[in-house]
């Protein structure tokens, strides 16, 4: 009984240090975007990487889930004689809650975990140690550039998921019956608020940074080995997928309590 | 400034584990110091801990005249610019070519460079190596040889004042590990660098070491020539020289 008690207290408490550790890492970073030289170079490519190289897949999984959310809202709305209310329904739970989880999820499997085996990989090989050595910081250089790059970079891959979501739902409502591209996008529009837009794109800000920053903390503090690799990789998509399930709900609780 | 480098004492543990238990050295000007002894000792911990890169528990390291932690970071960053340090893996950036690699500690040094004069220095640097060749090759077409070229070949072009080699011919088959003592030799020769070598292969000690130091049990057990400590009575020390 004691053990298990003791085991709780142990885990606990290495939580809590991992919290502290990646607050000190966070503010290392914040610390990083003041301090020159801006690696412009750096910030381009990795929002090259993390934009571009991402966006198939965004868009692919958008497209599905607009088509999908359609196909299966559409029997519910008909039978209570609200077909019409179907383009302001998708838009609404796309715009909101669904495109911005998905999107962040996304590019937590894809980008954080790349981030997270490609430092690791350096820090196993000397890498960042080579950098440091050179006079080159490798928190500036490595890490607040692919932070920087994907906080920026998320937040667009998400309104262009809105819009493929969008596209793929009119494309599904267009099979059962006449509806034009037009009318479809000005049911969908009109029913948007300013309190919609805004909070749900403040909100993939913050994915954006915290996708970047746990790919780059798990990376950074990889052991040593290529098995501390893809443990660090491994790690860095469960933390950043539920640091996005935890941001979106404590930005619900927040908005509900600004507006 | 007599001494390029000096150590004070340097103590460092990892949890229970009391890697350095107070390490003292002094590198003069054109004096080459060979670090000795058995893998997993603290030498490459010991050259971290004076580059900066590991904290030391305690003890003075004073670097050009300037103690470590009374400075801050830029200014330790311009000390490093004097300082080579070729690792072990010879840490080649992998996402960059052999090219780009060569480029990158001159950029970041913010000297004002011409785009001609920087590709001289890169073609003079890689001359050096003998490895011309692979100019425009990845880290990953390249043998552990070549890496280790490439890596000198980085190491020299900012023209330190200290070159620190972490077990340089580590991992190579004899003649490249000849080819690299040569290498170092030259260097020595041609520029004057002074230089702290960790290895514990006792052909590349003997070429390269003026002074060679035994890391055992956390302090230099032995210190001295190639023929004082060969003609050493102590068993551990003779250890090496059989």
């Amino acid at each position: 009984m004691r053990t298990g008690i003791q085991r709780i207290v142990d885990s606990l408490s290495l939580f809590l240090i991992e919290i502290g550790s990646m607050t000190g890492f966070t503010i290392k970073i914040f610390r990083q975007f003041f301090r020159p030289p801006l690696e412009t170079k750096e910030i381009v490519r990795w929002m090259y990487v993390a934009g571009a190289k991402t966006l198939p897949l965004v868009g692919i999984t958008g497209f599905i889930m607009g088509l999908v959310l359609t196909l299966q809202s559409r029997p519910v709305l008909v039978n209570f004689g609200a077909e019409l209310l179907l383009p302001s329904m998708i838009s609404i739970s796309i715009i909101r809650e669904i495109s911005p989880v998905i999107t962040a999820l996304l590019c937590a499997g894809k980008i954080s975990s790349g981030f997270a085996a490609e430092i690791g990989s350096m820090k196993v090989t000397e890498q960042i140690d080579a950098m440091e050595v050179s006079g080159t910081n490798p928190m500036g250089f490595v890490v607040a550039s692919r932070v920087l790059a994907t906080t920026i970079m998320v937040p667009i891959l998400v309104i262009i998921n809105d819009a493929i979501a969008l596209i793929g739902s009119y494309i599904a409502a267009s099979m059962y019956g006449v509806i034009s591209f037009r009318l479809f996008f000005l049911e969908a529009i009109k029913v948007l608020s300013f309190t919609d837009v805004i909070p749900a794109t403040i909100k993939t800000v913050i994915f954006g940074f915290f996708i970047g920053m746990i790919g780059c903390y798990k990376g950074y503090n990889a052991g040593h080995g290529t098995e501390a690799v893809g443990i660090a990789a491994n790690s860095a998509v469960v933390a950043a997928s539920l640091s996005i399930f935890i941001i979106d709900l404590v930005a619900v609780q927040v908005v509900e309590l600004l507006l | 400034m007599d001494a390029l480098i000096e150590i004070k004492n340097l103590r460092k543990s990892f949890g229970k584990n009391h890697v350095l238990k107070g390490v003292s050295l002094r590198l003069r000007k054109g004096h080459n110091i060979v670090i000795l002894g058995k893998s997993g000792i603290g030498k490459s911990v010991l050259t971290k801990c004076i580059m900066g890169l590991i904290e030391p528990d305690e003890g003075e390291i004073i670097i050009f005249g300037n103690k470590m932690g009374s400075i801050d970071d830029t200014e330790l960053d311009k000390l490093r610019q004097k300082i080579g340090y070729l690792f072990q893996g010879g840490a080649l950036y992998d996402s960059m070519t052999v090219r780009e690699n060569l480029k990158f500690p001159l950029r970041r040094s913010r000297r004002v460079i011409g785009k001609s004069q920087l590709n001289d220095m890169i073609h003079e640097a890689l001359e050096n190596v003998g490895l011309l060749e692979a100019i425009d090759k990845y880290p990953g077409e390249l043998s552990g040889g070549m890496r280790k070229r490439a890596g000198l070949a980085r190491t020299l072009i900012v023209k330190p004042d200290v070159i620190f080699y972490d077990e340089p011919t580590t991992g190579l088959d004899p003649v490249t590990s000849g080819e690299i003592i040569d290498l170092m030799i030259d260097i020595q020769n041609k520029y004057q660098t002074s230089s702290i070598v960790i290895t514990h292969d006792m052909k590349c000690a003997k070429l390269t070491g003026d002074e060679i130091k035994l890391l055992k049990d956390g302090v230099f057990y032995a210190e001295g020539s190639w023929d004082e400590l060969k003609q050493s009575a102590d068993k551990e020390v003779q250890m090496y020289f059989k």
